[in-house]
């Protein structure tokens, strides 16, 4: 079994196609969705950890990308910058998932990587910049 | 004047600190030692404890004089990166406060704005070495022919620079929730609505003002940690107000004490002065600012040796209550039980963050302790402590203390 969380990429065009349920139906994947936004005639992005058979996740990977979908890793997405954090911890309230999160002994931050859906929640909320969005 | 078991002179301190023999513990380490050996034990075998606090502190700024230039200029509009700064002062000195937003910045216009540079980013830009681009404009006299000045600035080229807070390093602070129905963007931090976050921000037990409730031996000429280097403490700081309810064990349940402080820039560090950007508010500076306490008698190691379990902070809407200035406070709760990450109001359960560093209030306390313990820091006696009863003027602030 393998899993991966990755954003897809919708183009406009295929907004109205069920794609998901060709993941789990065509591919017999595990389709977790994080975080979603489809909306009529712009692009939608889906944040999904997919989990199923290593082959078969392959396989549902080229669908995608034949669909057109753009297929990201989602790893490495946000970043904490942990020289600029000051420990201030602004961005544990609004963590939905506790991917950052605070050690109540030492008082510090720390940001668990496979726990971010990339919500970008805590962007804005850093006084001190810390957390910032890789583009690729 | 009490009767003490203990009594220390300032004197007698500042001799062991140049012999290097001073016992200097944290506001942290000597709640054990106090514990163990007993208030009076205790003010026998420490000389000093230090304290410390790294947060946002509005109330800050710098005094700057950028040099006179050739011809001269009387400067009556100044910009740092863009930033104004106050000119209404002597030809080429300016004030230049931590809040004050590039003039471009959109502030609320798309709201919550982001507040990306500020005063507070150019005092730590110019506190780390950087260069940073001044503009000045006057309107030409005789004697200042000049009307406009462009040049490049950085800290070192500087005659003066002084950082000059007028109010840092509050007495307590309240723990900010918010009731309303929707997200609120405050200088405390987003707050999620019906009660969806509670912030604080204090070092509690570590925060020097607690340390000393009744400023026993803190007041004008008190040096102190600065930003990385040395200051001190010049007056009360503004809205300072010893007549804030307390606690029966003399701990102010608000907002109360406040202090005036300053120090050379030149010589402070950018890893305690770092600018801040707080998301629909605006931007600030966080300063990180130490008070050693001298031991001088067994009521310091009292205080000193208070909890945070016996700290309570207020907690306040900020949804209703404090932008309509109703002055209602919900109730109170621990420092120990924010830092547990929870509190329950209302019977319900609210997650609590710091805004406060911790992290940072410890290395201060740290670095204060090393920096007396090896005789390079001298306890400056104040020459006049800082008001400590209710009788003096003190405005009525409603829990309006930001």
């Amino acid at each position: 079994m393998a899993k991966k969380k990755v954003v897809l990429n919708f183009p406009p065009h295929l907004i109205d196609q069920p794609i998901t349920y060709r993941l789990v139906k065509d591919y017999d994947l595990v389709v977790n969705i994080l975080r979603a936004r489809i909306t009529p005639r712009e692009w939608g992005r889906m944040v999904v950890e997919l989990n199923g058979n290593g082959s078969r996740l392959d396989e549902a990977m080229n669908f995608l990308a034949d669909l057109g979908v753009v297929v990201e890793p989602l790893a490495g997405e946000i970043q904490w910058q942990e020289e600029r954090c000051i420990h201030c911890t602004a961005c544990v309230a609004p963590c939905p998932t506790h991917a950052l999160d605070l050690d109540r002994v030492a008082m510090t931050v720390a940001f668990d990587r496979e726990r971010c859906i990339a919500c970008e929640l805590c962007l804005n909320v850093c006084p001190y910049r810390a957390i910032e969005m890789a583009f690729e | 004047m009490a009767n003490f078991q203990v009594n220390k002179t300032y004197q007698e301190i500042n001799d062991k600190i140049k012999r290097g023999q001073a016992v200097v513990v944290t506001a942290e380490e000597i709640i054990d030692i106090v514990r163990k050996k007993g208030e009076a034990g205790a003010a026998r075998t420490v000389d000093v404890v230090t304290t410390g606090t790294f947060s946002p502190m509005c109330s800050s700024g710098a005094i700057i004089n950028f040099g006179h230039t050739k011809p001269p200029i009387k400067a009556s509009k100044v910009w740092l990166n863009q930033v104004p700064a106050y000119a209404g002062l002597a030809a080429v000195d300016i004030y230049l406060g931590a809040t004050e937003p590039a003039e471009d910045d959109p502030l609320n216009k798309v709201y919550p704005g982001e507040f990306k540079y500020g005063g507070g980013h150019v005092i730590q830009d110019l506190v780390a070495g950087k260069s940073v681009r001044l503009v000045a404009e006057a309107y030409g006299t005789d004697c200042y022919p000049n009307k406009h000045v462009e040049k490049d600035i950085t800290l070192k080229q500087l005659l003066n620079a002084v950082l000059f807070n007028p109010r840092n390093c509050y007495q307590n602070y309240n723990c900010a929730v918010n009731l309303s129905n929707r997200t609120i963007y405050t200088y405390m931090g987003p707050l999620r609505p019906r009660a969806g976050n509670a912030n604080f921000c204090t070092a509690g037990q570590l925060s020097p003002l607690f340390n000393d409730p009744y400023y026993r031996t803190i007041g004008i000429g008190t040096r102190i940690f600065l930003g990385g280097g040395v200051g001190y403490v010049v007056f009360p700081g503004s809205q300072h107000n010893p007549a804030k309810p307390r606690g029966d064990n003399g701990i102010p349940l608000g907002p109360a004490g406040t202090l005036m402080v300053i120090g050379d820039l030149k010589k402070m560090n950018s890893r305690f002065l770092v600018g801040v950007s707080l998301l629909g508010y605006g931007c600030s500076l966080s300063v990180g600012l130490g008070i050693p306490i001298p031991m001088l008698n067994e009521e310091i190691a009292h205080f000193c040796a208070i909890t945070d379990e016996h700290l309570l902070a207020p907690i306040v809407d900020y949804g209703h209550d404090y932008p309509a200035g109703t002055g209602r406070i919900l109730g109170h709760v621990s420092y120990a039980q924010l830092k547990s990450g929870s509190m329950t109001l209302d019977g319900k359960e609210v997650a609590t963050v710091p805004l406060s560093s911790l992290v940072r209030a410890r290395e201060v306390a740290g670095i204060l302790k090393d920096w007396i313990a090896q005789g390079r820091f001298l306890l400056g006696e104040p020459v006049e402590l800082l008001p400590a009863d209710g009788d003096i003027d003190c405005i009525h602030t409603a829990s309006r203390d930001s």
